[in-house]
């Protein structure tokens, strides 16, 4: 039985009030206030696309082992890179083994689903297994346009298996439209659209329906048929519209989380669909209908295991975790559509020696520590010689993954000196739970939420950017656990 | 076990240029400065000098690489001149070079020269450089040398469970102190007496270290021409001469960044080295026989946790003795008597030095009354070079004869 084993979510912890957006850039539109009702979901300073996603994808993996996962799949249309296979990164930081498929899927916004049915049928044919699919996104409008407020970042990962599945894919049915109501050309930060009437009246309104029918016909199952029915489409009118057309109950219909998160992209119908499945059933039947120079429509329909599943934080979980982001200069500023100044200090080079990248990948992108077997004293990064005096054992060590263990806080500081995008950098010793200590910067938190002792949770984050060579590079930081976490 | 070498080296003369912002001073004025003064100090000509050890650690916008400065500036007879780098205890390492030059017999005598020029670099604090190699670089945080020094702080405050108003209160008087010494020396960068109301007060730099926590960053040379007792006492017949006692040099193992026993409340090296250097010189009781100190007060925390790393206060109780006015210039043992790194600032490799010529200048009761040690005996000079995670600690003490 081919199908999803399982997922995860991530929603990035800031959230900036729509209306904040609105009182800064208003005035060059007023007519946007119908679009500034709730909050959007906003990616932090050392957050993109490929973190967001390799977070979401971790989620995922929550109780499977790392040796397990037999394919990294990443779609998004905000990678950082045109040339770098940003799956390998996603790969990477999950420490998976290196002898796997990976692949980025990106272009329309149905990319996510595009990845998800190619695992499913990758699957299917037998020719990989437990492929993790992980779709992020973090798209720009420019300041003061629709899409500044309609968009939101975020991302959602499944992983497919033929084996103990939550949810048996039963079907799907595609369609590829060249229909242009967004996009950005192979320069653009920005995004840009068509006008709405023609996106909401032919794009969502026609196309949705026609994917769910498509589906419906091939698969020999009715609209009603289903307990959830996921689609991603940002107008309220049309998406009534559409519910009315095809008969869909309003309780059927999943939340979009416009007002919560806003649209992201090729994550959306991954965000949705592991929201969905954060509250489903056994026997519950769910249809998933991406939207985006087409669609694609999957059928699920979700089994008993759905009620073993190790607990994950997903959907639900990231949107308790939330901060407000007060400011929307700040978010401008993180997304490099303002320049700041970070001082001369902030100027001084940065090099990436992609020799030394690639020799220690297994350290910056999975955060593999030694453990010496002699003593078994575990330390980062790995060390050919044990650091425990007493031991000193020479080429003893074992490997041993150590992003998901966590830390406890040993020293910190907050520094208004050193360079940052967000200052001021928050950074201190982190004592490894297991063993080992390294200082790391320290990320989702204020200073108030950081004492010694205080426990930790290592998340895969942009290290720097290197805005002449327009590099991006990652590695882990340390986010204090929350206090009712602990 | 090797007996070192207390007594075999004497300290001939000296020199010290003014540290400060020396805007319109390139570093072969600095160089010459501090020359000039040592030279006649020494009573010799420069073809006296054999050889020489010169420290200096950012080379990008200070001298360059190799000893070629040295030589050219001062237009040195063909001599060797060793470039030498170890973070903040560079200045301290070319003299350790030029005393063991003289001790081993392989030179009669020798110079030390420590110089930086920082003010090059259009902003405050250190330079930004991959101290600590490229890995370092890739994986950790974009750290300041305020914001690694600041979680000895935190570190301090957790181990003996002191909160931290009082530290920060004898932080304060760390600096407070400082500033009054300062205040007497011409030499200084920083002039000016400071309320603790104003050093509390201070704006945050990186918690829980403010602006009057951290020393400044300044431009500076200083330099020391050694020899034998022997050949001292025949140039210098009839006056007191500055015996080098011990010098000792510690560098971390790894243990404090990477191994998770270490307490993160002081400097395991400062610990190793200073014990070293009481072997080495014969000190039984460094809390009675130690006359005074110039020690690396790079931030205040850092001559806080010194004290103790030093053997002289007991762990957790550095706060009590410094609050007791111990270190004081009128306590028990004056500690930056010149008004240490936070008023001289800190070109680097020309720190070590500096505070030698202090210590060599109390011996020989060269300072009018108001800054004058009493009757001192043994100074200690101390540098604490990189981050507490990882760092090296030198350590000289000098006697007079």
């Amino acid at each position: 039985m081919v199908g999803i084993r399982s997922y995860g979510g991530y929603v990035p912890r800031y959230r900036l009030n729509k209306m904040i957006v609105f009182g800064g850039m208003g005035w060059i539109n007023p007519a946007n206030i119908m679009n500034a009702q709730g909050e959007k979901a906003v990616a932090n300073f050392d957050e993109d696309s490929v973190t967001m996603a390799t977070t979401a994808a971790i989620d995922c993996v929550t109780g499977f082992g790392r040796e397990e996962i037999g394919g990294v799949y990443f779609a998004s249309t905000t990678s950082s890179y045109k040339e770098r296979l940003c799956a390998n990164l996603v790969a990477g930081a999950l420490a998976a083994d290196e002898s796997i498929r990976t692949a980025d899927f990106a272009g329309g916004l149905k990319a996510g689903t595009t990845a998800l049915i190619a695992a499913l049928d990758a699957v299917g044919a037998g020719s990989a297994n437990n492929i993790v699919v992980s779709a992020a996104d973090c798209r720009l409008g420019k300041m003061g346009s629709v899409q500044e407020l309609m968009f939101g970042d975020g991302a959602g990962s499944m992983m497919v298996g033929d084996k103990d599945v939550i949810a048996e894919f039963k079907g799907s049915f595609s369609t590829g439209h060249d229909f242009v109501d967004h996009f950005r050309g192979s320069e653009a930060k920005y995004d840009r659209q068509w006008e709405e009437r023609w996106i909401r009246d032919i794009g969502f309104g026609q196309f949705v329906p026609e994917a769910i029918n498509g589906l419906c016909e091939k698969c020999g199952v009715a609209p009603t048929d289903f307990a959830k029915i996921i689609y991603p489409c940002y107008y309220g009118g049309a998406r009534k519209k559409i519910n009315k057309t095809l008969g869909f109950e309003p309780d059927k219909v999943q939340d979009n989380m416009q007002a919560i998160i806003g649209d992201c992209g090729t994550a959306q119908p991954l965000m949705m669909l592991a929201k969905a499945l954060d509250e489903a059933k056994p026997g519950d039947k769910l249809l998933v209908v991406s939207y985006g120079s087409g669609c694609d429509a999957l059928y699920f329909e979700v089994t008993d295991n759905i009620t073993k599943l190790a607990p994950r934080r997903s959907i639900t979980g990231s949107l308790a975790k939330r901060a407000d982001l007060d400011n929307y200069i700040k978010y401008l500023v993180w997304r490099r559509m303002v320049p700041a100044d970070t001082g001369l200090r902030g100027e001084e080079q940065k090099w990436t020696r992609w020799t030394l990248q690639w020799r220690t990948r297994k350290v910056i992108l999975g955060m593999e520590a030694s453990r010496c077997t002699k003593c078994g004293t575990q330390q980062f990064p790995p060390q050919r010689i044990c650091v425990n005096p007493e031991c000193g054992a020479i080429d003893e060590m074992e490997r041993v993954i150590v992003s998901d263990k966590g830390g406890k806080v040993f020293s910190f500081t907050s520094d208004m000196l050193a360079a940052s995008a967000n200052p001021p950098a928050m950074y201190g010793a982190v004592d490894i739970n297991g063993g080992g200590r390294y200082v790391f910067d320290f990320t989702d938190c204020a200073i108030d939420d950081l004492a010694v002792g205080k426990s930790v949770d290592f998340s895969f984050r942009i290290k720097y950017y290197d805005a002449m060579r327009d590099i991006t590079n990652y590695f882990w930081k340390a986010v204090p656990v929350a206090e009712e976490a602990e | 076990m090797s007996e070192g070498i207390r007594d075999k080296v004497v300290i001939l003369g000296m020199g010290c240029t003014r540290f400060g912002e020396r805007w319109d001073d390139s570093p072969e004025d600095l160089a010459v400065e501090a020359f000039i003064e040592c030279l006649e100090d020494a009573k010799i000509e420069k073809k006296e000098l054999q050889a020489s050890w010169l420290g200096s650690h950012i080379d990008e916008i200070n001298i360059g690489k190799g000893g070629n400065f040295l030589g050219t500036t001062l237009k040195l007879p063909l001599i060797p001149v060793t470039r030498v780098e170890n973070f903040c205890a560079s200045g301290t390492e070319a003299f350790r070079g030029a005393c063991y030059g003289v001790a081993s017999g392989a030179y009669d005598i020798a110079l030390a020269f420590g110089i930086e020029k920082l003010k090059d670099t259009g902003y405050g604090g250190l330079p930004d450089s991959p101290a600590f190699g490229q890995m370092q670089a890739a994986i950790g945080p974009n750290a300041t040398a305020p914001g690694m020094f600041a979680q000895l702080a935190t570190g301090y405050s957790a181990r003996y469970d002191i909160p931290m108003d009082r530290v920060k209160e004898a932080m304060a008087h760390v600096s407070w102190k400082s500033h009054q010494n300062g205040v007497k020396n011409p030499r200084a960068h920083l002039r000016k007496p400071i309320p603790i109301e104003q050093i509390m007060g201070a704006p945050m730099i990186a918690y829980p270290l403010g602006l009057f926590d951290c020393c400044g960053v300044s431009d500076g040379a200083a330099c020391a021409i050694v020899t034998t007792p022997e050949i001292a006492k025949k140039i210098k017949p009839n006056e007191d001469l500055v015996k080098v006692k011990a010098l000792q040099i510690s560098v971390s193992s790894g243990e404090e960044a990477l191994y998770t026993d270490w307490d993160g409340a002081g400097m395991l090296t400062t610990r190793k080295a200073s014990s070293m250097a009481y072997e080495e010189a014969g000190i039984k009781n460094p809390r009675k026989e130690i006359s005074m100190m110039e020690v690396h007060d790079c931030f205040s925390i850092t001559e806080l946790a010194t004290m103790e790393d030093l053997h002289i206060s007991e762990p957790g109780k550095g706060p009590d003795d410094v609050l007791d006015g111990f270190f004081d210039l009128d306590g028990q043992i004056p500690c930056q008597p010149d008004g240490g790194l936070k008023c001289f600032g800190h070109p680097i490799a020309a720190s070590g030095l500096r505070m030698i010529y202090e210590m060599y200048s109390q011996l020989l009761g060269r300072w009018p009354e108001d800054r004058a040690v009493k009757d001192p005996k043994f100074g200690l000079t101390h540098n604490l070079g990189g981050v507490p995670n990882q760092n090296v600690c030198s350590i000289a003490i000098l006697g007079r004869d």
